[in-house]
C-alpha cells in the first residue's frame, strides 16, 4: 500500500530526485558524535511546542478577564488539558536548555568556523527568538508572577537609551502592563515568533544539510594522521534512528516531569497589589537579571541600569559575530575565542546559580 | 537729560524703600517678640514652657499665642506690666474655668469654621453631661478637665499619633487616673479596667494589629460626655460594631431574661473590659465555658448548648480535613484552586453559625452549619479526587515509559542488525 502510494507520488513529483541527497548523506562517527543530537532534540521539542500550542489554542482566550480562567479551565476541566499545558511549559524550558547545550557544544567543538558562520548566526538568532517565546508565553496565563515579571522585563527594555521608552510602550501596548500587553504578547507568541522561527529553522537546517556535520579539529587531525580511523554513518536511516531514540528519551523525560510536577498556575494577576517580595525571572534570564542587579546604580556619570542594558546588548552582538573574530591562520585568535567561550559558560552557570541563591 | 531723569527716579525709589522699612520695622519686630516664652522657658516645673514645646501646639501653629488664653501683654518685657490685670492678664487658669475657657472658642461654630469646618463644637455641652463635668460643677476639681486628656502648651490634634487622645493612646490616658488606686479611692469604682482592657481582643486589634477603628475607652463610654453606658444599654453600645449579633440577641429569649434580672446583656458572657477572642470553648463545660454559669446540667438549655457545640466542632473539623486534603493535593502539584476558593465559603458558614449562636436557637445554627458541611464535604472530595487523579497519572506515565523503553530497545536492536 505504502509502496503503491510512493510510486504514484514519484511518478508525478519525482520524489526519488528529492530524496537522493539524503540517501548519500553521511554523518561523521567519532567519540564526540553524541553532541550532534542536541540540535535534533531542540528541533523535536520545538515540534512538541507547536503541537501542544495548537491544542492549547483550542481553549485559551487572551484577555485580562479571561486568560487566567481559561488556563484554569484547561488544567481542571479539559481532558488531558493538564498534560498538554504541563508538557508545553516543560518542553519550553527543556528546549531553551537544549538550545543552550547545543550552542556551547558547537562552540567547543569549533563547529562555527568557516564555512559555517551563517549557521552560527542563524542559531544565535534562533536562541534569542526562543527566549522571546519564553518571555511572551510566560505572561499568557495572566498570573501574579507572570504579571510582575513582565512589568520588570519590559521596564528593563525601557532603559535602552533613546529608543527604550518607545520600545517599552510598543511592547506593553501602553504605558502600563494591562490586558493590551497580554493581547500583544499573545500575538507575538502565536504569530510573529513562530513565523520568524520557522524561516530561521529552515535556513539553519538548509545550511546544516548543505555543509554537512562539522568534525572537531582534534578528531580531524587524528583522521588525517590515521585515515583508516575515519568513520561515517549514513544519515538515513542510521543517524536518524539514533536521533529517534534521543527523541523518545526526551519524550519520556517530558512525560515524567508533567506527571510528577504539573506546571503550577498560581493566583490571578492583580495589578493593584504590590509585587511579591524577591521576585525573579525564569531561570534562562537569571544570569542577565543578576548581572543588572550587581551593577551599582551609578557608574561614573552613567546610570547603572542603562550601562547594564548596553553591556548586555553589546555582548549579545559580539556573541552573534563570534565566528568572524577567529582567524583560521592565527592560533592566538583561536585561543581567545576558546577563552571567551569558557568564560561565557562559567559566567552563565555561575550567575544563574548565584541568582537562584541570592535573596 | 536722560541720565538726570534716571538719577531722580533712583533717588525717589530709594527714599520710598527706606520709608517703608522704617514704617514696617516695629511691626515686624513686634511679631517676633514673645516675652512670655522668653521668661517661662527659663522657669522650672509646671511653669516651664519652651518655644520648642509651644511650637508643637496646634494653637500655636494656627497663630494663637499665650495671650489668647492667659491675656496680658506679650510684647512687654517688664513682668509687672506684661502680667498686669490692666493688660487683661488672667494668670494660671483655674481648673474649674478650663472647660469654659476652651469652650469660648471650641463651642463657637463661626469661629471654629475658619480653622476646621468639620470639627464638632458640642464638646462643652457634652462635657456638662459627663460624670467629669457633673462632678466639676459640684466642686470636685480632681476630675478630668480638657487639659488633663488633651495636654496643654503642646496640644496636638487627635489624629497625631503623639497626641494622648489619639485612639492608640486613649486607654493609657484614661488609665492615668482610673488605674490610680489612691486617686480613685474616694469614688469607690474599680481600677482594673486598663489591666483588663490590655488583655482584651479589642486592645489586640488596636495596638498589636494597628486597627484604629477598634474600640477603646471612648468608643463605649463616649469622650467628652464620658459615662458608663448603663446596664440595660450595653447591647446598644456593642451593636455599633457587632450589628448582627445584637440584632439576633435582641430577638432571643436571653434578652428578655437578662432585662428582667437586670443583667448587662453582652457583658454577662463576654465581660466588659477583658473581652477575649470568642471561641467555641465558651459553649463548653470547661473553665472558659459561660453557659453553665447560669444553666443546670441536663436541662433543656444544656442540651441545646451541647448540640450547638457539637455542630460547630464538626464543621470546624470538616473544614480542617478538607484543608489538609487540598494541601496534600497542592503539594502533589494538582490544580485544586476552585476547591481552595470555596473553602472560604465553608469558613464563612462557620463564622455565620458562630454569629447565629446569639439567637440561641439550635435549628438556625444547624442550618448554617449544614450549609458549611456540604461545602467542606465537596472540597474534601475534590482533594481526594485530585489524589486519585494523581495516581492515575503516575500509572499512565509508567505505562508510557514502559512503551518508550520497549521502543528504545527495539530501535537499538534494529540499528545493531542494520549495521552488522
Amino acid at each position: 500500500m505504502f509502496a503503491f502510494l510512493y510510486r504514484w507520488l514519484d511518478e508525478r513529483l519525482h520524489l526519488d530526485e528529492l530524496i537522493a541527497p539524503f540517501k548519500h548523506k553521511t554523518v561523521p562517527q567519532h567519540r564526540l558524535s553524541y553532541w550532534y543530537f542536541f540540535g535534533g532534540i531542540t528541533l523535536f521539542l520545538f515540534m512538541i511546542q507547536v503541537l501542544t500550542g495548537i491544542l492549547l489554542l483550542l481553549y485559551y482566550r487572551p484577555g485580562a478577564n479571561e486568560a487566567f480562567e481559561s488556563v484554569q479551565y484547561i488544567m481542571t476541566r479539559v481532558q488531558f488539558g493538564w498534560l498538554i499545558r504541563s508538557i508545553h511549559a516543560w518542553a519550553a524550558n527543556l528546549m531553551i536548555f537544549t538550545a543552550f547545550v547545543h550552542m556551547f557544544s558547537v562552540l567547543f567543538l569549533k563547529a562555527y568556523r568557516k564555512p559555517r558562520e551563517l549557521t552560527w548566526v542563524t542559531g544565535v538568532i534562533l536562541l534569542l527568538l526562543v527566549m522571546g517565546f519564553g518571555f511572551s508565553g510566560y505572561l499568557l496565563p495572566w498570573n501574579t508572577l507572570a504579571f510582575f515579571a513582565t512589568k520588570v522585563g519590559t521596564e528593563m527594555a525601557g532603559q535602552v537609551p533613546i529608543v527604550g521608552k518607545a520600545m517599552m510602550i510598543f511592547l506593553r501596548g501602553g504605558p502600563e502592563v494591562t490586558g493590551a500587553t497580554l493581547t500583544r504578547f499573545f500575538g507575538f507568541h502565536v504569530a510573529v515568533l513562530p513565523g520568524l522561527v520557522t524561516v530561521l529553522i529552515a535556513m539553519h537546517l538548509f545550511f546544516v544539510q548543505r555543509q554537512g556535520m562539522s568534525v572537531p579539529p582534534k578528531i580531524e587531525a587524528e583522521w588525517i594522521e590515521n585515515p583508516s580511523a575515519r568513520r561515517e554513518m549514513k544519515f538515513f536511516p542510521n543517524f536518524m534512528l539514533r536521533e529517534l531514540m534521543a527523541w523518545y528519551v526526551a519524550m519520556g523525560v517530558l512525560g515524567a516531569l508533567a506527571a510528577f510536577f504539573p506546571w503550577n498556575l498560581s493566583t490571578k494577576a492583580d495589578p493593584f497589589i504590590s509585587a511579591p517580595a524577591g521576585i525573579k525571572p525564569e531561570w534562562y534570564f537569571l544570569f542577565m537579571f543578576q548581572t543588572l542587579k550587581m551593577i551599582p546604580s551609578k557608574v561614573w556619570i552613567i546610570d547603572g541600569e542603562v550601562l547594564g542594558i548596553l553591556g548586555c546588548s553589546v555582548a549579545g552582538l559580539l556573541w552573534l559575530l563570534l565566528p568572524f573574530f577567529e582567524n583560521e591562520k592565527s592560533s592566538r585568535s583561536k585561543a581567545w575565542v576558546t577563552g571567551i567561550s569558557i568564560f561565557a559558560l562559567v559566567y552563565v552557570i555561575g550567575m544563574t546559580v548565584y541568582g537562584f541563591l541570592a535573596q | 537729560m536722560a541720565s538726570l531723569r534716571n538719577n531722580s527716579l533712583l533717588a525717589v525709589s530709594s527714599a520710598l524703600l527706606l520709608a517703608g522699612f522704617i514704617l514696617l520695622a516695629p511691626s515686624l519686630f513686634a511679631q517676633a517678640v514673645n516675652s512670655c516664652l522668653d521668661c517661662h522657658s527659663a522657669l522650672d516645673g509646671t511653669l516651664q514652657v519652651t518655644p520648642e514645646k509651644f511650637s508643637q501646639d496646634i494653637h500655636a501653629q494656627k497663630g494663637l499665642t499665650c495671650v489668647s488664653c492667659h491675656g496680658g501683654d506679650a510684647s512687654n518685657y517688664d513682668p509687672d506690666q506684661a502680667m498686669s490685670r490692666k493688660a487683661g492678664w488672667k494668670g494660671k487658669i483655674d481648673r474649674k474655668q478650663v472647660p469654659q475657657l476652651c469652650g469660648s472658642c471650641h463651642s463657637n461654630p463661626a469661629y471654629m469654621r475658619q480653622y476646621n469646618p468639620s470639627l464638632r463644637t458640642d464638646q462643652l455641652d457634652q462635657y456638662h453631661t459627663s460624670m467629669h463635668g457633673k462632678r466639676l460643677a459640684a466642686g470636685d476639681t480632681k476630675v478630668a478637665v480638657c487639659t488633663d486628656c488633651h495636654s496643654v502648651h503642646d496640644l496636638r490634634p487627635a489624629i497625631d499619633p503623639r497626641s494622648p487622645v489619639n485612639p492608640v493612646n486613649v486607654a493609657k490616658t484614661c488609665s492615668r487616673c482610673h488605674s490610680d488606686v489612691a486617686y480613685m479611692k474616694p469614688y469607690g469604682i474599680p481600677t482594673d479596667q486598663f489591666a483588663n482592657y490590655s488583655i482584651s481582643v479589642h486592645h489586640d486589634a488596636m495596638v498589636v494589629r494597628g486597627d484604629l477603628s477598634a474600640p477603646t475607652c471612648t468608643t463605649c463610654h463616649g469622650n467628652h460626655g464620658a459615662l458608663p453606658p448603663g446596664v440595660d444599654k450595653v447591647q446598644n453600645v456593642c451593636a455599633n460594631c457587632h450589628a448582627f449579633q445584637a440584632q439576633m440577641y435582641g430577638k432571643s429569649s436571653h434578652f428578655k431574661a437578662f432585662q428582667e434580672k437586670g443583667l448587662p446583656g453582652c457583658v454577662v458572657c463576654h465581660s466588659n473590659h477583658a473581652i477575649h477572642m470568642p471561641s467555641d470553648a465558651m459553649l463548653g463545660t470547661g473553665p472558659t465555658g459561660v453557659c453553665m454559669k447560669c444553666h443546670a446540667p441536663g436541662d433543656h438549655c444544656d442540651k441545646a448548648r451541647a448540640a450547638i457545640l457539637t455542630d460547630l466542632t464538626q464543621l470546624d473539623q470538616s473544614i480542617k480535613n478538607a484543608d489538609q486534603s487540598l494541601r496534600l493535593a497542592e503539594s502533589a502539584g494538582m490544580e485544586v484552586s476552585e476547591a481552595r476558593l470555596s473553602q472560604d465559603q465553608a469558613q464563612d458558614s462557620l463564622t455565620k453559625a458562630r454569629v447565629t449562636i446569639h439567637t440561641f436557637q439550635t435549628a438556625l445554627v444547624d442550618a448554617d452549619v449544614q450549609a458549611g458541611m456540604k461545602i467542606a464535604a465537596a472540597n474534601l472530595k475534590a482533594g481526594r479526587d485530585a489524589m486519585v487523579e494523581r495516581n492515575h497519572r503516575r500509572i499512565g506515565l509508567g505505562i508510557c515509559l514502559l512503551a518508550i523503553a520497549f521502543m528504545l530497545v527495539g530501535l537499538w536492536l534494529y540499528i545493531k542488525k542494520l549495521e552488522s
